[in-house]
């Protein structure tokens, strides 16, 4: 088989067996791989009511069948299982080199069932794989975990890990891989947590083949050529990484501001810019595996109380942990995105939810005793005392831990709660974009922005150039964004090299890589097949159109200022319409037709 | 290139060479990638000639490969003089038909840039891309380039006197 390897293992950790099994070739084709295979696994074998915490969720790490290939930014892998956070179908996309190692191993993923009695951790290496004791690592952050499984196995093993977040159950713990990669949303990592699985720990040393050595390197070389031409992909997010976007969307006049409170402008953005961060601190630009882009990035802060090194922070975590909660201290911000890493924690829910518990208690919707600490914006410690806590659930960190939807609930005012479907919001304020609004809404995994960038043609003209404030075209434009991210996602690519490439390169890839003879358009309607199957899983979880929306605040209380002011997301507008091209009835259920066209059933 | 330049040039008979610059390497490994690619076509780091190495925790990535030594310790300890160096290209290349399998080369190099290769029956290192080294060609960040010596020294003293004036700058 060229592309995928066609294997998968299955590792039962409540009976303690291990086993391989042969993908079927019909699977492969319909729903490609990572992210669109592990839905299709996942929705065949567990109950859409499953409780997320329960034995009877599974974990499905899956790659896609250009991972570990020489296709630029191929390195990724999705973990897919009902999210803890928001209940839905969840997938969490990392990169780094252990989706590529999971290639190499011989598998295209492995699916993971049961509940171990005590902690473990997996040792796969090449065809072996052993369940191994956890009990001297559990309670160690991610670094230490990473150190002692490697020390424990082999220096080359890639791990990705839990750290005592996800052991705490906290809603929103991540999975971390090789130190600084995440699979950051959702709470994957407390499924981890709930199964006691510590870690993954796997080494591959077998070669992966294609279908067409010489089109395939073709195709690759072009895109490649592609991605260093780009001003985005080759010269911007390079320069100054993912926080090239701090002063492009304050500009916009789209970054949120105090919890989505006021106009979406921070006046001191400029000292949490990709620009300041390269300024000061950077060390070095760092690459995911095979990848031409480059965005991660080294940061070292030298001196003080927030002495660190680490990789980030990334756009998304220096706006929650700073323009979210008024915090121009990007030395403060990066020790809390350390901090979140070490401890497996996803930064933007917990930047979002502390954002939200401010605002509460600034208007005495929280009383101040029940905090323990003083509760205002812009307050550095407060934010990295505030990680730590939360990760540990002590104090008020317990409360936090439960994301701002529930905390906010339990004090009756969910409103304050700047999540969809439980899951919060990202770093643009969709007032000043209608289709990064409408996508919010319809996002299978709630409050995202990868499963649908509109803010790529809203704010930055890629691939077209759209008025933010207009509603007309959004929902068209939105629905092939979802199914083309959907595509990326699956086939084992970074969503990022959407900006300089489109479905005809990457179906080219495919194409040459798997020996799929299909069309651009087929591998589209894979995309879209992947968005209404997962569409089906929540619906069948409960989840309804009274869910398809966002939070009051942005339905009805106007942007107060900036190039936005006076918007609200006029979601009624496009919503239906949304429904309509999608082959949706009145209540947003996928239509027989629809169904059957995609063959789902 | 000048005319003069180039007949300086050919009569030193220089050979480009791929020059390391670990401090712009992102670690992204595609240069492994691409070299197992085009010399097994299957994409296996443990075959490919070169590898980057990323020490993780300190965010620092460092590519090893081949240096084509001048005095080679791979040439001088092979018994069967399989090892040679190629006119045209300076790299030091292995005659597959000579070669023993001794592997006395793999102990020799002080970088293990020779590697034997179980599965072709090979020793396999870096042959330059026979003139073409496609690790430079997929570099996104310039850690490989492929170069005459004399200009890469010149663009390693730029970078440093680069950074030199901005200390310089700095505390001035």
């Amino acid at each position: 088989m060229y592309g995928w390897t066609g294997r998968i293992l299955r590792i039962n950790l409540s009976d303690s067996t291990v086993k391989t099994e042969a993908l079927k070739k019909s699977d492969l084709q319909d729903y490609i791989g990572a992210r669109g295979l592990g839905t299709k696994l996942f929705t065949d074998e567990v109950d859409p009511k499953v409780d997320p915490l329960s034995e009877a969720n599974k974990l499905i790490f899956m790659t896609g069948p250009l991972t570990g290939t020489a296709a630029s930014s191929a390195g990724r892998y999705n973990v897919v299982t009902k999210g803890v956070l928001n209940g839905t179908i969840a997938a969490s996309n990392s990169g780094g080199s252990f989706g590529p190692e999971i290639k190499y191993a011989g598998y295209d993923g492995f699916i993971i069932e049961g509940k171990a009695s005590n902690p473990v951790y997996l040792w796969i290496y090449n065809d072996q794989a052993e369940i191994r004791d956890a009990s001297e690592i559990w309670g160690k952050d991610t670094v230490e975990t990473t150190d002692m499984i490697k020390e424990a196995t082999i220096d080359e093993a890639k791990v990705a890990c839990i750290g005592p977040a996800g052991e705490n159950l906290v809603k929103f713990a991540c999975i971390m891989n090789e130190y600084n990669r995440a699979a950051g949303r959702s709470g994957a990592g407390a499924v981890m947590g709930a199964k006691n699985l510590k870690a993954i720990a796997i080494r591959g040393t077998k070669g992966l083949k294609v279908a067409d050595n010489t089109k395939f390197l073709d195709v690759i070389m072009d895109a490649r050529g592609k991605l260093q031409a780009h001003p985005v992909t080759g010269a911007g997010l390079k320069a100054y990484g993912t926080n090239i976007l701090v002063n492009i969307l304050n500009e916009h006049g789209g970054l949120p501001f105090k919890n989505f409170s006021e106009a979406a402008i921070f006046p001191k953005a400029e000292k949490i810019s990709g620009e300041y961060q390269a300024e000061k601190y950077l060390l070095r630009n760092k690459g995911c595996f095979g990848c031409s882009i480059g965005c991660g990035r080294v940061t070292k802060i030298k001196q003080g109380k927030y002495k660190g090194l680490g990789e980030g922070p990334e756009y998304e975590a220096t706006w929650a942990m700073g323009a979210n909660l008024a915090l121009a201290n990007f030395e403060a911000i990066s020790k809390a995105n350390f901090l979140c890493n070490e401890l497996g924690l996803d930064p933007i829910t917990m930047g979002g939810t502390l954002g939200c518990a401010i605002e509460m208690v600034e208007k005495g919707f929280i009383p101040e005793e029940d905090t323990g600490i003083e509760m205002r914006w812009a307050d550095p410690d407060l934010l990295i005392d505030m990680v730590k806590k939360t990760a540990f659930r002590e104090g008020f960190g317990n409360r936090l831990a439960e994301g701002s939807y529930r905390l906010a609930e339990s004090y009756g005012h969910p409103e304050f709660s700047m999540t969809v479907k439980k899951q919060e919001l990202p770093a643009y304020d969709p007032r000043g974009q209608q289709g990064i609004g409408l996508n919010y809404a319809t996002s299978n995994r709630g409050g995202c922005h990868v499963r649908g960038y509109m803010t790529s043609p809203e704010v930055l003209g890629i691939p077209v150039v759209v008025d933010p404030d207009a509603t007309e075209g959004k929902s068209e434009l939105l629905i092939i964004f979802q199914d083309l991210t959907a595509l990326v996602d699956s086939a084992g690519l970074c969503l990022f090299i959407t900006f300089a490439l489109g479905l005809p390169e990457i179906s080219e890839q495919l194409r040459t890589a798997t020996g799929v003879t299909m069309t651009d358009e087929e591998f589209l309607l894979a995309g879209e097949r992947i968005w209404n199957l997962e569409r089906m899983f929540n619906l069948q979880a409960g989840f309804s159109k009274d869910d398809d929306t966002l939070p009051r605040r942005l339905l009805e209380e106007p942007m107060a200022a900036g190039p936005h002011e006076g918007r609200v997301v006029e979601l009624d507008k496009m919503l239906p319409e949304y429904y309509g091209l999608r082959g949706w009835d009145d209540n947003g259920i996928p239509t027989e037709d629809k169904l059957s066209q995609l063959g789902i059933s | 290139m000048n005319n003069w330049f180039q007949e300086v040039w050919d009569q030193e008979s220089m050979h480009k060479e791929l020059i390391v610059q670990p401090e712009r390497c992102t670690g992204c490994r595609t240069c492994e990638l691409i070299c197992s690619f085009v010399h097994v076509q299957e994409f296996d780091t443990t075959r490919s000639r070169i590898s980057v190495f990323n020490f993780e925790k300190a965010g620092f990535s460092v590519p090893v490969v081949c240096q084509q030594c001048s005095v080679a310790a791979c040439m001088e300890v092979c018994p069967v003089e399989a090892i040679t160096r190629s006119d045209r290209t300076g790299a030091m290349v292995v005659n597959h038909d000579k070669c023993l399998r001794c592997k006395m080369c793999t102990i020799a190099c002080p970088f293990g840039a020779t590697i034997y290769d179980p599965i072709k029956d090979i020793i396999a290192k870096c042959d330059l891309g026979n003139g073409d080294p496609m690790c430079v060609k997929v570099c996104p960040s310039g850690a490989l380039t492929y170069q005459e010596p004399t200009q890469a020294n010149i663009s390693k003293r730029k970078a440093y006197a680069a950074r030199f004036k901005a200390v310089y700058e700095e505390v001035g």
